[in-house]
């Protein structure tokens, strides 16, 4: 098997997270009951489907300007938004179609809004680095890598301020964690945690490289959680594949930050099936061979086996599903398709509240 | 034609790698295209057979075209590669048209009149007043011509560069009194009526015996003195103008305005100047109602406590030098008004009527109007008018 | 119904009755607390609110700044103070990226009632980096408001509808006039934004200005008065908005423009402010609309050279007199 540097500490590093693996075979229980996992499952292969038609979309020219596509990372996500409760909040940057989609934001409403439509859930003025569903807890959606961070920090602030026991959940890419825009509000969330007065969960979303340039080649301390440790935040690592590890690892950290209002740092190590984003056709810093190995721990089929295994999933209602997905994402596209653009008025609407 | 980049608006077919009635499988190239910035294969979305080829080699078509047909295992002939139409407009082959050589035709450099400098309100006030700048020194930089400068030519200072408005020292006996804002408006608004309304003027005498005793006993009625002969003229010229619309009117360049009301202004000399109050829909008015108005109007206007709605809006102007024992003189029309009539005082004289010869007051009015409105008959016609009112006093009332 | 206050004591006494008022009402920034603040706008705050209301800061301005924001956008109207404005460029992407710009493209969905506060422009021999008057920068982005009040009761005025708005404002302050005193009414008094204020009435030229220029305008005002000038100095007290109506109307009746204004001239605030004047009075203009600007050079630290990288008294008098054609 042909194995390049890059991939065999990938391989290393995700042996070391199979301790977390383990425990969460071991909390769940081979026989144990996973159907109200189904939801989940579900969610996470719309999230699939989803993607795989929006970069469609894309290439017919339907979405504009950037698409950047979860694929192969939906276990991360799922794993912390099934770990939460209907009335936390979440950040995330521009890779955000997943989260919004597997928190319940109708497809429909996100295709809308790469389609750059007026039924789109930022009215078609955000477009897809720019979700959010305020409702629902996810307040975006940004461009600028890691300028969400501070936000998300501040947030949670405001959140214990208020007297609630909400939490805030940021999810960040391995990219942004060498961004004074990582370093400022991760330090200003330990010195406030210490009052408790900072309910917020950092989930590193590891996939390796940041656009073109692998970890690797980012850090000398290719440990990420442990970038954490400088800051006096508790940290750990899971296997950002495996949904159960990831759903059992966010229920104790979420629990321990609502409980305490000090923030915690969690380093996922997950890989990105497609290129970054629309532009990088020929992915030309990982090799094929390195991603068809990767491929071959796709969490939904990772969750799949682990559903079938405990009964919860067959044959017949994997087609249904897949089917019942097939079809909503196909109506979110229609949905899309036929709805009008913003009127020419709404250019110079929402700048500002007053005045 | 799939869209390889958030920029790409078209892309070119380099290669087909499939002919039609090949087998093609979902991810196998199908094609090889040019986009702006890197040549790709174009993978097979469907899996079935390569039923027609749409853009042949070397063709360009805009992202989201269609360039070729796969008819799925099973299909009859005819099903499109769903493609959708192409994105919005903004998407359509970029026009890439060869600059125009030198600039497009430049604003034509009009008459001589673009290369004068002035400042926009100097040019502004000359517009208005139908000057021309080529006539007027600009003292400004590079000779621009100022504001100041446009209202020295209107106040009929020579605009000749050799009269500076303030130099040389005044000779012993010379007293040089600075104009009043008043004076000065004056000065400008009646210079102004000279140079651009063609004056001429009409007389007639009337004999105001009757209208002298109807005054009398209005003021026996009202138990004070209040009606003068000026509100019986006033009186009068209103009402005569509902019959001679034209001369209630202003010139207007193309058109002759006519107000649709009737404002007499009366001038009423002030220590510092004149000054023309307005009595509005003076026809519509009782001699008493004029009168009363046109006492306090006048008191008020010593006192300089007139707003400026009751100086404005003027239709027709009545003079009157009566007080001075004045027997006639002609007026200046106040612009933008048509005509003004001047009228001097009700003298004892001999007449003749009916052969004989008797004592009468008479009165001399004089009409100047302007002769871009109005024409000489007509004038007369109207001074008749005001003549027959005056001279049969009940019917002003 | 007033007092006489200062600048200081005008922004301060604003921030308590808005922090008794409403608990959303938070202040951050560095050494507000128990440094009592570098110009002690924030004096005996921390004391007064706490830790938790009066957050002392690590020098970090992307990360506090953005964190202010966040708080925004979850409900907390958060006051944070810059300690100079120069030091906000270093949260440029979290203010003009974020800030201006979240209401926009969420789809209205948020919030964002932020109020940044601090000095701006020139003090004495501060040298390059601390000297700067961004008004410009922050003016230019849609989606904020920039205000710089001149008077201790612009400050209130100004400060009580930034803190009560619903959009982040960029209010900028100057060291120059926390020490000035004023008259400032009593009461819930609030300005609204986009009204500028006649600071001296005149007919024979308008002279605009803001924030610390103002008392500049007017003492230029005051010494043309003596020759037989008639000025009218107007204080524009906001930037975005800006008044166009008052700018107009002025020199529809006077004919005349000088703008004033700190920093650099090519692309500064005064060119904004010459192009909406031309905009609204081209046809009552006599001259070209005159521009009182600092030097285009980095501010020196030599005294002598900054005197003359600043606009003084003498530079607004002789551009009064150019409108005029008397030079």
């Amino acid at each position: 098997m042909l194995v390049n540097p890059q991939f065999a500490d990938i391989i290393g590093r995700m042996a070391t997270v199979k301790r977390g693996h383990r425990q969460a075979e071991r909390e769940a229980g081979r026989e144990a009951d996973l159907a109200p996992y189904l939801p989940w499952y579900r969610l996470m292969v719309t999230a699939r489907r989803f993607e795989e038609e929006a970069e469609r979309a894309f290439r017919r020219g339907k979405i504009g300007g950037y698409l950047h596509v979860y694929t192969g990372q939906e276990a991360v996500a799922a794993g912390f938004l099934a770990a939460i409760r209907p009335d936390d909040i979440f950040f995330t940057a521009y890779r955000d179609h997943a989260h919004a989609i597997i928190r319940g934001t109708p497809p429909d409403a996100v295709m809308a809004e790469l389609f750059g439509k007026v039924t789109g859930v930022a009215k078609g003025k955000g477009g897809s680095m720019h979700l959010f569903d305020v409702a629902r807890g996810l307040y975006g959606g940004y461009g600028i890598v890691g300028s969400h961070i501070p936000l998300a920090t501040g947030a949670a602030y405001a959140l214990r301020y208020q007297s609630t026991d909400r939490v805030c959940l940021c999810f960040l890419g391995d990219g942004a964690m060498h961004s004074g825009s990582f370093h400022e509000p991760v330090n200003l969330a330990a010195l406030w945690g210490r009052e408790g007065l900072c309910p917020i969960v950092y989930i590193i979303e590891n996939n390796q490289y940041a656009m073109g340039t692998s970890v690797e080649r980012s850090t000398v301390v290719t440990n990420l959680a442990s970038h954490f440790d400088a800051y006096g935040i508790d940290n750990e690592q899971v296997d950002g594949q495996d949904f159960f590890a990831v759903k059992s690892a966010a229920d104790r950290i979420v629990a321990q930050v609502r409980k305490t209002g000090r923030p915690r740092g969690i380093e996922a190590i997950t890989y990105r099936f497609a290129a970054h984003g629309a532009a990088d056709l020929f992915q030309v810093y990982r090799s094929r061979e390195e991603v068809e190995a990767q491929r071959r721990k796709d969490p939904i089929l990772l969750m799949e086996r682990r559903l079938r295994r405990a009964g919860a999933l067959d044959d017949e209602r994997v087609e249904v599903i897949r089917r019942e997905v097939e079809a909503a994402v196909a109506a979110a596209l229609r949905f899309a398709e036929e709805s009008p653009e913003p009127p020419p008025e709404a250019l110079q609407t929402d700048i500002y509240g007053q005045g | 034609m799939p869209k390889m980049g958030d920029a790409m608006t078209e892309g070119k077919v380099l290669r087909w790698m499939k002919r039609p009635g090949d087998r093609v499988e979902v991810g196998e190239a199908l094609a090889e295209i040019e986009t702006d910035m890197v040549n790709v294969e174009l993978p097979a979305e469907e899996t079935g057979t390569l039923a027609e080829i749409l853009v042949a080699e070397g063709g360009v078509v805009p992202v989201g075209s269609p360039i070729a047909m796969i008819r799925r295992p099973g299909e009859e002939a005819g099903r499109h590669v769903p493609s959708g139409p192409p994105a919005p407009p903004s998407a359509a082959v970029p026009e890439r048209r060869a600059e125009a050589a030198g600039g497009t035709a430049a604003p034509g450099r009009g008459p001589s009149e673009e290369q004068i400098k002035a400042s926009p309100v100097a040019r502004r006030l000359a517009r208005e007043r139908g000057i021309d700048l080529a006539g007027i020194h600009g003292t400004g930089p590079e000779g621009r011509i100022t504001k100041e400068d446009v209202e020295a030519f209107i106040a009929g200072r020579a605009g000749a560069p050799s009269v500076p408005p303030r130099s040389g020292a005044p000779t012993p006996s010379t007293e040089e009194v600075p104009l009043t804002r008043m004076r000065q408006t004056i000065a400008r608004r009646m210079t102004e009526s000279k140079q651009q309304a063609p004056h001429f003027y009409v007389t007639v005498e009337i004999l105001m015996d009757a209208a002298l005793g109807l005054r009398e006993q209005l003021n026996k009625d009202l138990g004070e003195k209040v009606v003068s002969v000026n509100d019986l003229v006033l009186k009068a010229a209103a009402m005569a103008l509902r019959t001679f619309l034209n001369l209630n009117a202003s010139f207007a360049g193309e058109t002759v305005r006519r107000h649709p009301e009737i404002h007499m202004g009366f001038a009423l000399a002030l220590p510092e100047g004149l000054i023309v109050p307005v009595i509005r829909r003076c026809d519509q008015k009782g001699i008493a109602e004029i009168a009363r108005e046109a006492e306090d109007l006048g008191e008020r206007a010593r006192q300089g406590k007139l707003r400026p709605e009751e100086l404005q809006g003027g239709t027709f102007t009545v003079s009157n030098l009566g007080m001075f024992d004045v027997e006639s003189f002609a007026a200046i029309i106040n612009p933008p008004q048509a005509a003004i009539l001047a009228v001097g005082s009700a003298q004892s004289r001999a007449i003749a009527d009916g052969g004989a010869v008797r004592a009468a007051h008479v009165m001399k009015a004089t009409l100047s109007a302007d002769h871009r409105v109005t024409d000489g008959a007509e004038a007369a016609r109207y001074l008749g008018e005001v003549k027959r009112l005056l001279q049969n006093p009940t019917l002003l009332a | 119904m007033g007092q006489v206050l200062t600048y200081r004591d005008a922004l301060r006494s604003t921030l308590i009755e808005e922090m008794d008022r409403d608990p959303a009402v938070i202040l951050i920034g560095e050494d507000i607390g128990v440094y009592q603040g570098t110009f002690r706008v924030t004096a005996d705050l921390m004391q007064r609110y706490g830790p938790k209301r009066v957050i002392d800061t690590p020098i970090s301005e992307r990360g506090f700044i953005g964190a202010a924001i966040g708080m925004a956008m979850l409900g907390l109207r958060p006051v944070v103070e810059v300690m100079t404005w120069n030091f906000s460029l270093l949260a440029a992407d979290q203010i003009l990226n974020n800030a201006a710009k979240v209401r926009y493209f969420s789809g209205g969905q948020v919030d964002v009632p932020l109020v940044i506060r601090g000095p701006n422009g020139a003090g004495v021999q501060l040298s390059a980096q601390h000297s700067q008057s961004l008004e410009a920068l922050y003016a230019h982005f849609p989606g904020l408001w920039v205000v710089a009040p001149a008077t201790p009761a612009d400050a209130r005025g100004l400060l009580r509808t930034a803190i009560r708005g619903r959009d982040p404002v960029i209010f900028l302050e100057n060291a120059a006039l926390y020490g000035t005193k004023g008259e400032v009414p009593d009461g819930e008094f609030a300005l609204p934004f986009g009204q500028a204020d006649i600071a001296r009435s005149g007919k024979d030229v308008t002279i605009v200005a803001y924030s610390r220029m103002v008392n500049l305008a007017l003492a230029a005002a005051e010494q043309l008065a003596r020759e037989g000038i008639d000025p009218e100095v107007i204080n524009l007290r906001t930037l975005r908005p800006l008044d166009r109506e008052t700018l107009a109307r002025s020199v529809r009746r006077t004919h005349r423009a000088v703008v004033v204004q700190e920093q650099w001239k090519p692309f500064g605030a005064a060119a904004e402010i010459a192009a909406v004047i031309y905009e609204g009075a081209f046809d009552s203009l006599d001259a070209p609309v005159e521009r009182e600007t600092g030097a285009d050079a980095p501010m020196p630290y030599a005294r002598n050279l900054e005197l003359l990288a600043l606009p003084h008294e003498r530079d607004i008098v002789d551009a009064v007199k150019r409108t005029l054609y008397r030079t």
